[in-house]
């Protein structure tokens, strides 16, 4: 294996008192597609500012393309693109200004890296003459992009470029991302939404400054412990109340126009927990309640590593 | 009806950021006001809680008038949204007392009604904390129960689960369903296409326009679709699939008859115009990106 493209060992970032990245390990491969996943605060904005030579670690190590973010900044910052959380674009300029802008800085033009963003870039070039700030969301991310990759960086980090974006406009970016991909180019990107883990190659589940896991989409999935079903029935409400009070329940969750029932009887035959938990249901009351075993997602893990049992607590406490 | 629009119209120039919607909310309703970035949501929004002024239509809130009785909507009505819901720099209890003192409760409902919610949310160890120390999942549900305060008639609530981890997250749809069960009505924008399934019932807004509105169950029936996530990329994108029933469809929405009009129109032309939402963005002077993700911890760069 070549050497990595991002190598991080221990990392450590320390506000105050506040840790927002604590001990943390892992590699990113070269023309990998790599997503955080995690919630708001959970650090990874912090990581990518550390990874891109804007923050200086409290303790652990650093290497991107081989280089140290902290001793070797000069060097690093020519060769990575960052797009930041924050829209953080000129919004008075245009949007060929802000590109302009971009490409001059680093001593090249629109013009020389036209193939490169063009599949992005032609998205928006018929808006050019449009100031940056009266772009709709998913128009800017692109526009930001555009600006990420437009010196030719080796390596992209994206810090949560869907969030607030709509589902559309967020599957479009994916999309823009499989092609950058194809290219070739390392792409580390984080995002809040569980569903977009997918599209990477591998995912870091981060929590709280601390990674969950790392490992690629489906294998996160295929080492949930189940067993795990899907149950559909109407008041799906009460329903949820009345799968949290049966004593063989480990987590009860909505997804979607369902819910995810995962049983503390691992290991056990999934017909027979089904007619258990169908006989108790229908004890309760219930009429026709579809129940099937189901293969766990990124999100159902996610919940699992993130030590839902305590929350669940809190909602039983509140009902 | 608790909200009640008709041909409810918000014009910047030329350009029609919410054109001619219909809809109603009733009483005790979780209603999922849904539409791409630019659709005209906010701006719809911003009409229905009284912070702007129609260019033409109807509608009425809590029974009072958007452009004469503003004041009674704002009386009537919580709102709560990602971008801005509570003072960083006042403690838990600073913050609900400073809510609950613009809505006009005395000393003794504030006192109560705090120690009530405190104990609900189990954050009594927390009431002297700075809102800013706060993880973001907490913070989100304290915003919203102090959106409920003042128990309003309606609460809107603008994104509230963005960002938020997945088990805050169902755990807010909780707290959602446990006002609407005691009356509350609740109006939601979400970008979460698996929390479109869990409202009464959705509305989708395309170009400014009510593109399609019912159950999740009516919608997904309509469009084919297995999921919500199905539905809002056909009618977001419209060149995919248009909406098959367009044109006949008038009637099949259970928005209690007053919909027509403002259910179907599948012909709607949303040309990827980047500007749709600049006149909602503008005003309001909100970003598109997240805010950061590591509360309290400066920004360093």
């Amino acid at each position: 294996m070549s050497t990595p493209a991002v190598q991080v060992t221990t990392l450590e970032k320390a506000f105050g008192p506040v840790q927002a990245l604590r001990g943390i390990s892992f590699d990113v491969e070269p023309g990998e597609l790599f997503g955080f996943i995690g919630p708001d605060g959970a650090g990874k904005s912090t990581l990518f500012r550390i990874l891109t030579t804007l923050l200086v670690p409290t303790a652990g190590e650093a290497r991107v393309l081989g280089l140290d973010p902290v001793k070797e900044l000069w060097k690093l910052r020519t060769r990575v693109g960052y797009m930041p959380g924050r829209f953080s674009l000129y919004p008075d300029l245009t949007v060929r200004e802000n590109l302009t802008f971009f490409a001059q800085v680093f001593g090249t033009t629109i013009r020389e890296q036209y193939e490169l963003i063009r599949p992005i870039y032609s998205q928006i070039e018929p808006f050019a003459e449009r100031r940056a700030g009266a772009l709709s969301g998913g128009m800017k991310q692109k526009l930001a992009l555009c600006c990420a990759l437009v010196h030719r960086p080796d390596i992209l980090f994206l810090d949560e470029p869907t969030t607030g974006v709509d589902a559309v406009s967020r599957r479009e970016f994916w999309d823009l991302l499989g092609v950058l991909r194809q290219g070739g180019l390392t792409i580390v990107v984080s995002t809040p939404y569980m569903d977009e883990a997918d599209r990477c190659d591998r995912v870091a589940l981060i929590q709280t400054g601390r990674l969950l896991r790392v490992a690629a989409p489906a294998a996160v999935g295929a080492a949930y412990e189940g067993p795990l079903f899907r149950v559909r029935g109407a008041d799906r409400f009460r329903l949820i109340q009345a799968l949290r009070a049966y004593p063989n329940a480990r987590f009860v969750f909505p997804f979607g126009d369902s819910l995810h029932y995962t049983d503390a009887r691992t290991g056990a035959d999934a017909a027979a927990i089904r007619a258990d938990v169908g006989r108790y249901l229908s004890a309760e009351g219930f009429g026709e309640v579809a129940m099937e075993p189901i293969d766990a997602g990124i999100e159902d893990a996610f919940m699992a590593l993130m030590g839902a049992p305590e929350a669940i607590a809190t909602v039983e406490a509140r009902r | 009806m608790m909200i009640e629009a008709k041909g409810l119209t918000r014009r910047f120039g030329d350009f029609a950021a919410v054109d001619g919607i219909t809809f109603s909310v009733g009483e005790g309703e979780v209603f999922g006001f849904l539409g791409a970035n630019g659709a005209g949501k906010t701006t719809a929004m911003r009409m229905l809680i009284g912070l702007l002024a129609p260019t033409s239509g109807e509608a009425t809130v809590a029974g009072f008038d958007v452009y004469r009785q503003q004041d009674g909507i704002k009386r009537s009505i919580g709102y709560m949204s990602q971008r801005f819901s509570l003072y960083d720099d006042l403690t838990v209890r600073e913050n609900i007392r400073l809510y609950g003192g613009i809505y006009g409760l005395t000393d003794a409902q504030i006192r109560d009604r705090t120690a009530a919610l405190l104990a609900r949310l189990e954050l009594e160890h927390a009431a002297g904390e700075r809102v800013q120390r706060l993880p973001l999942g907490w913070k989100q549900k304290l915003a919203f129960a102090v959106a409920l305060l003042h128990e309003p008639a309606i609460v809107f609530l603008d994104e509230p689960t963005g960002g938020v981890d997945p088990v805050t997250r169902r755990q807010f749809w909780e707290m959602i369903y446990e006002a609407a069960h005691r009356g509350t009505t609740v109006l939601v924008t979400t970008h979460y296409m698996d929390e479109a399934e869990y409202c009464d019932r959705v509305s989708i807004m395309v170009a400014g326009r009510i593109a399609a509105l019912g159950t999740p169950a009516e919608l997904k029936a309509r469009f084919h679709a297995a999921s919500m996530d199905e539905v809002f990329v056909r009618l977001a994108r419209p060149s995919d699939s248009a909406d098959p029933d367009a044109s006949a469809d008038t009637s099949t929405d259970a928005s209690g008859g007053t919909s027509t009009g403002a259910s179907a129109d599948a012909s709607i032309n949303t040309s990827a115009d980047p500007s749709t939402d600049a006149p909602g963005s503008a005003s309001t002077g909100t970003a598109t990106a997240s805010g950061d993700d590591d509360a309290g911890a400066g920004d360093g760069g």
